[in-house]
């Protein structure tokens, strides 16, 4: 993957409603603009390259955040660029440069039918605890990871809770002499 | 200064890293059914000893449970288990208004709350695309008092680093000083705790009469305390004799763990983000960014005490600096009208009825937002899909990161040394689990 030869192009600064344009791309993957933020949408089996890629050459030492979020309810999402096919689920991954003192955000389409992605614990190690909440959370599985468990919740819990068809528990309140409990 | 002995090149070659990767049910198969008395704990090759430390110990900071692999009084690896505080905090923050998201965001770090309001609001804010206007005073206001904050959780972290350590009178004078901070911020916001006072728009009160004075007198009050707090630990041959080399951590491993805050800076990594990356008026403060030099548990200490003293610092530049005007935006769509108004005005109380039941729409978007908490980099990730509501709410707790480093530091150390190494991260489990 060539890396320095587009940085050029790196999209003006803007709001993201701006339709982003074909050739905004940016070490080598299509790049956007999110409220001053950049954001990568790389594939998912070019993660695990570009993020050590990041690292070793242009200095995005940290791995700050690997999160998800479902976008069952909310096909729309943020835009993404064209030829970005949107799935239900997006990995998201926050990298820090302490040299260039900038984060560098990626966003990643995993599918419904194929929820897996390939871990980065061999390039950030603090991305441990990271994806296994995502797995936990989600059920995204990360290929590669160490020790894929439950994190937060018990060990033979069944669901993920932070799925959109995961709906918020409600307990019951039990006043006295009422009878009509809700 | 010089480390503890590490535990032999036969079980370095042994192992394999320094975290355990067992699960429970793993575990409890070791040592017998787990029902009643399973006799003494077996042993994976009759060398080493896995025992459980927590959930229930006075110095794992709340419900943090620790899986340890010892050979005698050593230890070899590691496992933190959490979960045990999880409420759902993310998924509770898709059902609630961008208004009500305080509230709930408050509850996490309950050492810090000022600070994950401030990082909600400022992502809030930033989505709306209001975050250039927010009025200057509202921003010093935020910055005095989460650097007061600042100064109360490290205070906190004192007494119970203190306590941990078995200097347990640090205990009291710790949670004395801090409970002074606390009654001020209870005046400004209502609460000791989990004030619900950053607000996206600005903060829900101006500053009380008296304020100048109160916060005056907390910071002569402070420092004094501090030198006590020197003469006390610092200074003490058992105090350093306890943490000096303890729980040594480089620079890479942390870098490469992701640990933030005090953590990372005691390895000698000069990263504050009030300094690199500025937000609200950092930029104009003047203060020293306090590093270590060993990444061990007594630098680790030390930087949090010299934190408060350079916190005191800045908060001497924001009374002076304290700019009149309005302490929330002037956004009609964002803040409810004064109160004076409901009485004589019906549109002002349907407006007013509306901001709290239905809150306001956000444009949609997605943004990541951090500020320097007190245990490191705080961020918010928000994901709004137009709606009154956040579609996703993601906090970046420090902590749990930080968490991850515990297996390295305390690799190779012994047990005792354990207890020293979780209380200088200082880990919030609410914040941990969320």
């Amino acid at each position: 993957m060539s890396v320095a030869d587009d940085a050029g192009k790196a999209p003006a600064p803007g709001d993201e409603t701006a339709p982003a344009t074909p050739e905004a791309r940016r070490y080598g993957v299509p790049a956007t603009r999110s409220r001053d933020d950049e954001v990568l949408h790389p594939g998912r089996d070019q993660l695990a390259e570009l993020v050590r890629t990041l690292r070793d050459d242009e200095g995005y030492a940290m791995c700050l955040d690997v999160t998800a979020v479902d976008y069952l309810a909310h096909p729309a999402r943020p835009p993404l660029p064209p030829g970005i096919a949107p799935e239900r689920f997006e990995v998201v991954v926050v990298l820090l440069s302490h040299v260039a003192r900038r984060r560098l955000r990626l966003r990643v389409q995993v599918s419904e039918a194929d929820p897996v992605v390939p871990s980065l614990f061999d390039v950030h190690p603090g991305t441990e605890a990271l994806e296994r909440e995502v797995f936990d959370m989600f059920g995204i599985r990360f290929d590669g990871h160490p020790d894929l468990t439950r994190i937060l919740m018990p060990e033979d819990w069944i669901g993920h809770p932070l799925r959109k068809d995961y709906a918020v528990g409600k307990i019951p309140v039990q006043f006295k002499g009422v009878t009509n409990a809700r | 200064m010089s480390s503890r002995p590490s535990p032999g090149a036969a079980d370095l070659l042994r192992e394999m890293g320094s975290v355990l990767r067992l699960s429970e049910a793993e575990a409890a198969e070791l040592q017998g059914d787990g029902q009643g008395d399973a006799g003494p704990p077996r042993s994976v090759d009759d060398e080493t000893m896995i025992i459980n430390m927590g959930p229930q110990h006075p110095s794992t900071h709340g419900v943090l449970r620790l899986m340890l692999e010892l050979q005698g009084e050593t230890v070899l690896r590691t496992k933190p288990i959490i979960g045990y505080l999880h409420t759902g905090m993310e998924k509770t923050g898709e059902d609630l208004t961008y208004l009500q998201g305080p509230t709930n965001v408050t509850r996490m770090d309950y050492a810090a709350p000022l600070f994950n309001e401030l990082v909600f609001s400022m992502a809030t804010e930033k989505l709306l695309g209001i975050d250039a206007d927010i009025p200057p005073r509202a921003q010093w206001i935020r910055m005095l008092m989460t650097e007061l904050n600042r100064i109360s959780s490290h205070l906190l972290f004192m007494a119970t680093n203190g306590m941990d350590i078995g200097a347990v009178s640090m205990m009291i004078y710790g949670w004395r000083e801090r409970e002074q901070v606390l009654r001020f911020l209870e005046k400004v916001t209502g609460l000791r705790m989990n004030h619900n006072y950053i607000r996206p728009g600005g903060v829900a009160a101006d500053l009380p009469d008296g304020w100048r004075e109160d916060v005056l007198a907390l910071l002569k009050m402070i420092p004094p305390r501090l030198r006590e707090y020197d003469i006390l630990m610092t200074g003490q041959p058992i105090w350093r004799e306890r943490l000096q080399g303890v729980g040594i951590m480089t620079a890479q491993e942390a870098i490469a763990l992701g640990a933030t805050g005090p953590v990372l800076r005691s390895t000698g990594v000069a990263w504050d983000l009030r300094r690199e990356l500025p937000y609200l008026y950092y930029e104009q403060m003047d203060f020293d960014v306090v590093v270590g030099t060993y990444g061990d548990t007594f630098d680790r200490y030390a930087i949090r005490l010299d934190e408060i003293r350079e916190s005191i610092r800045i908060v001497y530049q924001v009374l002076d600096r304290m700019p009149p005007g309005d302490y929330r935006i002037q956004d009609k769509k964002v803040t409810p009208p004064p109160r004076g108004r409901i009485d004589e005005s019906m549109e002002a109380l349907i407006h007013h009825f509306k901001i709290f039941t239905e809150g306001f729409k956000v444009p949609t978007g997605e943004v990541y937002v951090a500020v320097e908490s007190p245990r490191g980099e705080l961020g918010c990730y928000l994901v709004s899909d137009g709606s009154a509501k956040p579609y996703r709410m993601r906090i970046r707790g420090p902590s749990f990161v930080n968490l991850q480093t515990l297996p390295h530091m305390m690799r190779g150390g012994l047990i005792a040394d354990a207890v020293a190494v979780i209380s200088s991260v200082d880990p919030i489990m609410g914040e941990v689990d969320r």
